[in-house]
């Protein structure tokens, strides 16, 4: 009410044609972009259409999950839980090291610092599953292939996270312990380690939710778990039994975010 | 083993050392050009209550942090006990800092830490790595920090987390840190700028009594010429990085500080303290 009192209408209104015109530009880019993305992709909506119609016959085949086979799911889905728990185990201490380093608050020279973003961020353009077809050809078939692909999966992810909310802590304990003649370790033990532990877990959480829907698929290049058993089943069609796999999954995904989302909250 | 080392490790723990500051042709010019400090020379003795006072930019924060080298100087020497600071490198540079507790304006106290983990990291100078990272202090440390405590009247918050207690606590808590680092001297830079009058005054008359009882030299940033009347030995007056006045307070008079500074200190006289009285 003030506002429009204070301000001439005619100003007002100019001002909202602007923001319009700022819009309609916007939203006509939008559409070009995906104009142009339909071509060059070659997508049509008739096949999305045709796609569409299958998509409800997959439904109606999955329809009465396969109980009897539950008990054949339960034992790779610990295993999938196992190995999302040892790769996030890895990732988070192996993510330590590599987050001081990468702070620049901590570490104040540019040439330590840089280096290490920069091999962090190279590991984290590496897709997961690319990464567990890699340690399969290294290590072979199995659940360990998965786990190592899992821990420098999350490794990047942990690592960046935990080195950036080191930046942002208050830096007035790190100069008091410099104060204090504490040597390098005493001085990160001192100041930066308790001040950044709480977001460091927050965040070995969150890669653990991550990990576990991660270590569900990992099964498809053969590096253990519970995809392993998506990849047969989808193979012999038995949509029942598929669909049997993704209740389960589903279940396990929710109680981990669910658990892990009321432990961050608790944190932060 | 060298006889000064002997000599050195005995005095170490009973404090015989003279721990002296000397400013020694001592400028600094930060990296954008601006001077901070330009050519100190000046002695601050054992047991002395040194307060620096100037204007917003003099140089008074400069000053307080190129004593334990948080700040590095550009030429010239700092000399403490005897030792150049300047040049003392590694573990030589550490254990002199040791010596210096520091008080800051924020308290910078690790907020999420118990109040006596922050006075033990006081210690951490005195033992190996290992073990004050596994927070491993023997017993004595732990007298000690307790004693710290106990001296600036904080002792019953010993468990409480740091973030739950109020400004002038922490700030005491802060004194405690360099009282229980057993410092033979302690810089504050504005160490009550934050601080309501009546607990300004409380730290004060806790910073006084150490100096008084302890011996502990004391260099004390603050913008009220009041304040520092009412509590140093003698006054350090700086200027745009040089020192323009150096003397007792009996010689720090009104006049003399009007002379020097003109009317912008007239302004913060005007900001009186409550005057409380002196135990
Ligand atoms: N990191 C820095 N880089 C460049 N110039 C600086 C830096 N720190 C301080 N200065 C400048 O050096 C001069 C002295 O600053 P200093 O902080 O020592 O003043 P001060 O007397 O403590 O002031 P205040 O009372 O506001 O705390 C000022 O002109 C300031 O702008
Ligand atoms: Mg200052």
């Amino acid at each position: 009410m003030r506002k429009s009192l204070t301000h001439p209408p005619h100003k007002e209104f100019s001002r909202i044609n602007m923001k319009k015109r700022k819009h309609i530009w916007t939203t006509l880019f939008i559409i070009l972009l995906f104009a142009w993305s339909i071509r060059q992709t070659e997508t049509s909506l008739l096949d999305f259409i045709h796609g569409f119609s299958n998509m409800f016959d997959l439904l109606v085949q999955m329809f009465p999950p396969n109980w009897a086979y539950f008990d054949n799911v339960i034992p790779p889905m610990l295993d999938t839980l196992r190995m999302a728990l040892l790769g996030t185990t890895i990732g988070a201490i192996l993510a330590i090291p590599f987050a001081l380093l990468s702070a620049s608050n901590v570490f104040t020279n540019k040439w330590l610092y840089y280096p290490v973003r920069f091999i962090l961020n190279l590991v984290r353009t590496i897709p997961e599953l690319l990464l567990a077809a890699i340690f399969v050809a290294i290590l072979g078939l199995g659940p360990l292939p998965g786990i190592f692909a899992l821990g420098i999966f999350s490794m990047g992810i942990i690592a960046k996270l935990t080195y950036e909310a080191t930046e942002g802590i208050d830096p007035g304990p790190l100069e008091a312990m410099t104060a204090v003649g504490a040597n390098k370790i005493q001085w990160i033990g001192y100041s930066v380690v308790p001040q950044v532990t709480p977001y460091y877990i927050s965040f070995v959480l969150y890669a653990l939710e991550i990990n576990v829907r991660a270590a569900a698929i990992l099964g498809l290049v053969g590096a253990g778990g519970i995809g392993e058993y998506y990849d047969k089943t989808l193979g012999f069609l038995e949509y029942d039994k598929v669909s049997t796999i993704i209740i389960c999954t589903l279940l396990v995904v929710v109680a981990i975010d669910f658990v892990s989302t009321k432990l961050r909250e608790k944190l932060l | 083993m060298h006889p000064l080392f002997i000599i050195r490790l005995v005095c170490s723990k009973g404090g015989c050392g003279n721990y002296v500051i000397e400013f020694k042709q001592v400028s600094k010019i930060y990296p954008n050009g601006v001077i901070g400090l330009d050519n100190i020379n000046l002695t601050i003795e054992k047991g002395e209550f040194v307060v620096i006072v100037g204007l917003s930019g003099a140089g008074k924060s400069t000053f307080l942090r190129s004593i334990n080298r948080l700040h590095e100087i550009s030429t010239g020497e700092i000399i403490i006990d005897n030792t150049s600071i300047t040049r003392a490198k590694g573990r030589q540079l550490l254990t002199i800092r040791r010596d210096i507790g520091m008080i800051f304006q924020s308290f910078n106290l690790v907020k999420r830490s118990t109040v006596i983990r922050n006075v033990l990291a006081g210690r951490v100078g005195y033992h190996s790595t290992i073990r004050t990272i596994l927070g491993l202090f023997p017993p004595e440390d732990k007298e000690l920090a307790m004693r710290a405590l106990e001296r600036v009247n904080i002792i019953d918050k010993a468990y409480t987390r740091s973030d739950q207690l109020s400004g002038g606590q922490q700030q005491r808590v802060s004194i405690a840190r360099a009282l229980a680092q057993e410092a033979k001297i302690i810089l504050a830079d504005e160490p009550v700028a934050s601080l309501d009058p009546l607990t300004t005054v409380q730290v004060l008359e806790d910073l006084k009594t150490i100096n008084v009882e302890l011996g502990i030299t004391l260099v004390v940033n603050l913008h009220s010429i009041e304040l520092a009347r009412q509590y140093a030995t003698r006054i350090v007056g700086l200027q745009d990085g040089r020192v323009v006045f150096d003397g007792p307070v009996e010689q720090a008079t009104d006049e003399r500080f009007k002379e020097i500074y003109g009317q912008p200190y007239e302004v913060k006289k005007s900001e009186k303290i409550i005057n409380t009285p002196t135990a």
